[in-house]
């Protein structure tokens, strides 16, 4: 049929030009896309991204920690924003990871398409792990709030920094300090109990006290582990009580700890001390106000601001006057945040490479932590460390190192 | 490890952890002696009945005692209508129909709780939760010390009211021969509602027994049911007595293996006996050869 061959030529030529017209559309369409950035410059909001677990197993850290974030995003744009972007006001994406590593990833992917430039937050490790690993595939920049286990910066991530300190840094200089606290008392101590949640944070962390321990001279007696969420430490308080261990250290999130510290009590076991490193409780003004009586003496190696920054201490009189606790959650997140837009105030851009470039060469000191200016290797803040803080007379006090504290060690515990 | 002064105090812990088992168990055993059904709804409603007990707490100041006496009656009636207005009409008098109404039931129960409350675990202070008694070497938290009182009476109040009024014989009789029941005038419609509200008033009953010292989120009752049917396998399927002492047995098990095997692991011991009871007496200590 010779129409078919003129039927062909005319639809070649119809899809040439419709290809042209396309291609004209599309370069029209780049132009309208590429708008915003020119209006950007004038001072468009830059999304972030806030991920925690406000709902949930670990929900008080995750509202404590959103509420940190908040204070600064709201602190930055009172102060006109980010300069470098005309006054370019933050725009905070709230997200709810909902105590699950899930969670977070679900959160991550809705952020992404919602085009936040970077994301701060996480708060437990296993949401931290899969959070960063997910927003890594958009080359997101993640800030890791708290996430301590330490394979969150050794994956080779370039988009995950993580401000405050890890495991290694943590369970060394806790049991650098605990040696130094026995050691002025006269060593009364030698038996160790470790009880801790079964998760990334607690179980990893169980595994270097473990091998540290005896190295330091303690005899680890025995190491429980118990699920998050748990209701019932009766088993756990008994079987401490069997050992009559003379220290115990819990490492668990908030509710668990405190249930363990009530039923300590409650149960009349009393060790030497107790000594936790990150215990969730332990270094947290809500749990000394609710039970100062189980909560007395105990000491803890954790996350805490530099009391001698005024900084902080303004930010604490803030939060205190809303009515919340000022626990690390909060000046961690504070931190971050400033932390980040300090990034993008370099970056002099929202976008995300230009702001993983600025992170990694950061040197920010405007931070309320005792970690002197950021430094990232691979990701981790060289001068982040933990503090040793110990209840006493309901309130919390540093007591190590030296440099900051604002009292002396109380060990061993004095029989009430 | 093995000494008695661990063993001893673990023992009465697990016991006063299986009161409150076995009274689930009670409520699940009843409904399926009589109905000759599972109720897989039993743990959503638990979930209900425990939210009900918070929301009584923080909402009206109500003590979780307290609300025994408002929450019993107002679970009974809910029960009550579930079976007569839902579940049997839907089932069209087929069994397979009820599994599947009841298990319908729980999961629109458990997402509603969870679009109103969220993934949230709530507890409750009260200034008795932490309180002692000493019995020997053993030191007990007097809301689980209560909560095993709190059972012994409730299962002997079921257990009279089975024995000596006339709704007990009624619901005896339909358990035994429903059409027989029928034949006699017993309006069998009535008798299962009545069965199921005693169920779903068993598991209020618990619920305020075990928030002073448990949590309540949207999936708390699951981690309950699971056991009681473990329970009610192990007493035997219908059986009042068998669930009892069922529930108390299960609840050492669990006290004891998670003093052996660590807290995390503390549930295999349960599943264990539920395998092992399967294998060597499927029809449980107390229930009656199929």
């Amino acid at each position: 049929m010779p129409n078919d061959k003129t039927n062909d030529m005319l639809r070649a030529v119809s899809r040439r030009r419709f290809l042209q017209t396309s291609a004209l559309g599309a370069a029209a369409g780049a132009t309208v896309i590429a708008a915003p950035s020119v209006l950007r410059a004038q001072g468009a909001a830059v999304k972030i991204g806030v991920l925690h677990p406000v709902s949930g197993a670990v929900s008080y850290s995750g509202q404590q920690g959103r509420l940190g974030a908040l204070a600064a995003i709201e602190e930055i744009n009172a102060a006109g924003g980010i300069k470098a972007l005309g006054g370019a006001k933050i725009d905070a994406m709230l997200g709810d990871a909902q105590s699950t590593p899930e969670g977070g990833n679900a959160e991550v992917e809705k952020m992404n398409s919602a085009g936040v430039s970077a994301i701060v937050g996480g708060y437990a490790s296993s949401i931290c792990l899969s959070a960063s690993q997910a927003a890594a595939r958009y080359d997101l920049p993640y800030i890791v709030d708290v996430g301590v286990v330490d394979s969150v910066v050794t994956r080779g991530l370039k988009n995950t920094f993580r401000f405050g300190p890890g495991f290694g840094v943590i369970a060394k200089t806790a049991l650098d300090n605990l040696v130094t606290i026995n050691e002025q008392a006269g060593k009364p101590a030698k038996t160790v109990m470790i009880v801790h949640e079964d998760s990334a944070f607690g179980a990893g962390l169980a595994k270097l006290l473990n091998a540290q321990l005896p190295e330091r001279g303690f005899q680890v007696l025995e190491t429980i582990s118990h699920p998050t969420p748990t209701r019932d430490f009766n088993n756990v308080a008994l079987k401490i009580k069997a050992q009559n261990p003379d220290i115990v250290i819990p490492a668990n999130y908030y509710n668990e700890y405190v249930l363990l510290a009530r039923t300590m009590q409650q149960q009349r076991i009393r060790p030497k001390g107790i000594y936790s490193v990150l215990g969730g409780a332990s270094s947290s003004y809500k749990f000394v106000k609710d039970f100062p009586e189980a909560a007395q003496y105990i000491m803890d190696c954790n996350h805490w601001f530099d009391p001698k920054n005024p900084k902080a201490l303004a930010l604490k009189k803030q939060i205190e006057a809303k009515g919340q606790f000022f626990t690390y959650e909060v000046f961690m997140n504070y931190s971050c945040v400033l932390l980040l837009a300090d990034a993008i105030e370099r970056a002099r851009s929202a976008d995300r490479a230009k702001i993983i470039e600025a992170m990694a060469s950061s040197t920010f000191s405007g931070h309320v932590m005792p970690y002197g200016p950021t430094k990232f290797v691979n990701g981790q803040n060289q001068g982040a460390m933990p503090v040793n803080t110990q209840v006493l007379d309901k309130d919390i006090q540093v007591i190590l190192p030296a440099t900051f504290a604002s009292a002396k060690a109380v060990f061993p515990m004095p029989r009430a | 490890m093995l000494s008695s002064a661990i063993l001893f105090p673990a023992v009465l812990n697990g016991l006063m952890t299986g009161a409150v088992y076995a009274l689930v168990a009670l409520g699940l055993t009843l409904i399926y002696g009589v109905l000759h059904i599972i109720n897989f709804a039993h743990g959503a409603l638990l979930t209900a009945a425990l939210f009900a007990v918070f929301l009584a707490h923080r909402w009206l100041g109500l003590d979780p005692y307290i609300a025994i006496v408002v929450l019993t009656p107002l679970f009974f009636g809910i029960g009550y209508a579930l079976q007569r207005f839902v579940i049997g009409p839907a089932a069209h008098g087929e069994d397979r129909n009820i599994l599947l109404v009841t298990l319908g039931l729980a999961v629109i129960i458990e997402n509603v709780l969870l679009y109103l409350f969220r993934a949230d675990t709530r507890t409750i202070d009260l200034p008795y939760a932490f309180d002692v008694i000493e019995i020997g070497n053993a030191v007990l938290a007097v809301p689980r010390v209560v909560a095993c009182a709190g059972v012994a009476l409730v299962t002997l109040a079921l257990w009279v009211v089975m024995r000596t009024t006339r709704t007990g014989k009624a619901i005896r009789a339909v358990a035994k021969e429903k059409l027989g029941a029928e034949l006699s005038g017993i309006d069998v419609a009535h008798i299962y509602a009545v069965t199921f509200g005693l169920g779903t008033a068993c598991l209020a009953i618990a619920a305020c027994l075990l928030l002073p010292t448990y949590y309540v989120n949207p999936s708390a009752g699951n981690a309950f049911v699971l056991i009681a049917f473990t329970i009610v396998v192990l007493g035997g399927m219908g059986s009042l007595a068998g669930a009892l002492i069922g529930g108390l047995f299960i609840g050492v098990v669990e006290s004891l293996s998670g003093l052996f095997l660590g807290e995390s692991l503390g549930q295999i011991g349960i599943f264990v006996m539920f395998i092992l009871v399967l294998l060597f007496r499927p029809s449980g200590l107390f229930g009656e050869r199929a």
